[in-house]
């Protein structure tokens, strides 16, 4: 890689650091961190003395891993699709697209805060949880190696495709239309509650998407290898987990660039400038 | 990496959206060094030509020499030799002024030479007077700060080519009377080109060295200001007293008529003021021509006026 490319990625990994520590410093973001952290020890406290169907085993900390892979989906997806529709709103785009290489490194750069916000608030939910929690198995290589390349696999899985809603997107406002799926899908991809009751066509819906996935992955890792049995095949289907992240990962990558290229390419000051203007008109 | 004695070369540049055409047949040149202003009416085609430029967009028909290199085939090293300061930019509010800075020079930094070193960054910062806000959140800036802001980005690669598109709005006149010493700072010691467009027709006729008036998606007028004034047949203004007494005379040739003045007079003329129609003037006259349809009785752009 030549000397200006190079610069590109120091320059788009300083500017992941420096967004993830911008992060810290309003109120807004720190909420973002810490809401679901609360939303979900709330939903534990509910939980108390519920346990997953047909066996003795606390659904609270059924739940948790569960919520953690719904929470990188969810970071994937939309904290990129949010960033990149906002910060076209902006100009942050427009800007990345005069500087030389700008887009390399603003990539780059979304790449590191995203994984790093996403990181942290796994952090954030996971270290209370194993206080309050009974059953998670925690020890052994075996769980810190699945969560690695769960969350991992899970990140490269989503952010293409969040960067792909992200582009598609032109107006903030229309958060929504990617929203209202995206909880669907958590509905059904038993988050909060196993889906083998659910009916067959709904099971092979959330088998399509990521976030079931996800939240399987998350469990393999974080639960007793005998919660297997209640998952469907009685297995944690490694294998397909792999397979179903990996085709969601190979789909993201081979579009997003494309999508990406035609977004940034439509990037300029009169664009900027209707998308202000609209904006004015809706704040008035 | 330049066959071309130019720093911009438009030939014929026409853009069409779907059946309209917003430029038809622009043609212009700006030499290294140069500062152009781009004049016109909203709507003129002045924000697409600039685009077009900028490599932000496509053109239609026409060639386009930017630097000696296409825009539309343009690499990250050509680009590395321009600065962009647009009007829309409220981007980055999170970061501070100084971090922002730091941050988008790196960009430039593998692409600077002994003849351009990038900017240092606190040089850079006082050179625009942000000192006293390095340390705030660039969404805590005034417009015009900010618009300050946008300027050091668009320089701090020590950029051949800059372009401004209306640098000043919102500027108080203290704020404006400095970015226009910024401008001939960087015209004249660093050699910059720079094309900017602006409404403010005495801030065209102060920072540029020609002027270009885009009207109705083609070049009307090219030249000084100088030269746009003489080539339209206004009136200047001519002031005097005689013995205490002050008149005013709007004359189409005023110099043959303080030569009768004089004649007639002699030294009881004292106070003696000349004022050529300015450029707001001229850019009206050759607007209000233009869109009248009159374009074909005026001299051509490009025809050098007699002297």
């Amino acid at each position: 890689m030549n000397n200006t490319l190079m610069s590109a990625v120091r320059a788009g990994v300083a500017r992941g650091q420096r967004e993830l520590k911008h992060t810290f410093t309003n109120p807004q973001d720190l909420w973002t961190y810490f809401f679901p952290a609360l939303a979900l020890l709330i939903t534990m406290f509910f939980m108390r003395g519920a346990t997953v169907p047909g066996t003795s085993f606390s659904l609270g900390s059924r739940t948790l891993p569960s919520a953690l892979g719904m929470g990188i989906a969810f970071g994937g997806l939309v904290t990129i699709a949010a960033s990149l529709t906002i910060e076209r709103e902006d100009g942050t785009l427009l800007r990345a697209k005069a500087v030389p290489n700008g887009m390399l490194g603003y990539l780059i750069g979304k790449i590191v805060t995203v994984t790093g916000i996403t990181l942290l608030s796994l952090a954030i939910q996971l270290i209370p949880a194993t206080f309050l929690l009974d059953g998670l198995s925690l020890s052994g290589w075996h769980t810190w190696f699945t969560l690695i390349w769960v969350v991992l696999l899970g990140l490269v899985a989503t952010m293409p495709i969040g960067a792909i809603f992200g582009s598609m997107l032109s107006n903030p406002q229309n958060m929504g239309l990617i929203m209202l799926p995206i909880m669907g899908l958590i509905a059904t991809s038993g988050i909060f509650y196993p889906i083998t009751n659910f009916p067959t066509w709904l099971q092979w819906v959330a088998q399509v998407f990521p976030i079931y996935w996800l939240g399987l992955g998350m469990r393999s890792a974080l639960l007793p290898d005998s919660m297997a049995a209640v998952e469907f095949g009685g297995s944690w289907r490694h294998l397909e987990t792999v397979g179903v992240l990996g085709a969601w990962a190979a789909f993201g990558l081979i579009v997003a660039p494309i999508v990406l290229r035609r977004m940034a390419r439509r990037e300029s000051g009169s664009a900027v400038e209707a998308r202000r203007t609209r904006a004015m008109q809706r704040v008035r | 990496m330049t066959d071309s004695q130019y720093a911009l070369e438009v030939t014929d540049l026409r853009m069409r959206y779907g059946t309209t055409d917003v430029l038809r047949g622009v043609t212009f040149t700006a030499s290294p060094g140069e500062v152009v202003a781009l004049l016109g009416p909203n709507g003129a085609g002045k924000t697409t030509t600039i685009e077009i430029l900028e490599g932000f967009r496509m053109r239609s028909a026409g060639d386009v020499r930017v630097l000696g290199v296409d825009p539309a085939r343009g690499s990250e090293d050509w680009r590395a030799r321009l600065g962009i300061v647009l009007q829309s930019w409220r981007d980055h509010g999170k970061w501070r002024v100084g971090e922002l800075l730091a941050h988008l020079r790196m960009y430039y930094t593998a692409y600077a030479s002994k003849e351009r070193p990038v900017w240092d960054t606190d040089e850079l910062i006082a050179t625009v007077g942000l000192t006293e806000h390095a340390a705030k959140r660039v969404s805590q800036l005034s417009g015009g700060q900010r618009r300050r802001l946008d300027v050091a980005i668009g320089i701090v690669g020590r950029p051949e080519l800059l372009f401004l598109d209306e640098p000043t709005a919102g500027f108080d006149p203290h704020a404006r009377r400095e970015f226009h010493e910024l401008v001939h700072r960087l015209s004249d010691i660093d050699q910059t080109t720079i094309l900017l467009t602006t409404h403010d027709l005495d801030e065209a006729e102060k920072l540029a060295d020609r002027i270009l008036i885009l009207a109705g998606g083609t070049i009307i007028a090219d030249g000084s200001a100088d030269e746009l004034a003489r080539r339209i047949p206004s009136a200047a203004e001519v002031r005097w007293s005689v013995d205490g007494e002050r008149f005013v005379h709007s004359a189409e040739d005023a110099t043959e008529f303080v030569h009768k003045l004089l004649d007639q007079h002699g030294s009881a003329v004292t106070h003696l003021e000349v004022r050529r129609a300015s450029l707001e003037d001229t850019y009206m006259a050759l607007v209000v021509a233009h869109e009248s349809g009159q374009t074909t009785s005026l001299p051509s752009a490009f025809e050098k006026v007699p002297a």
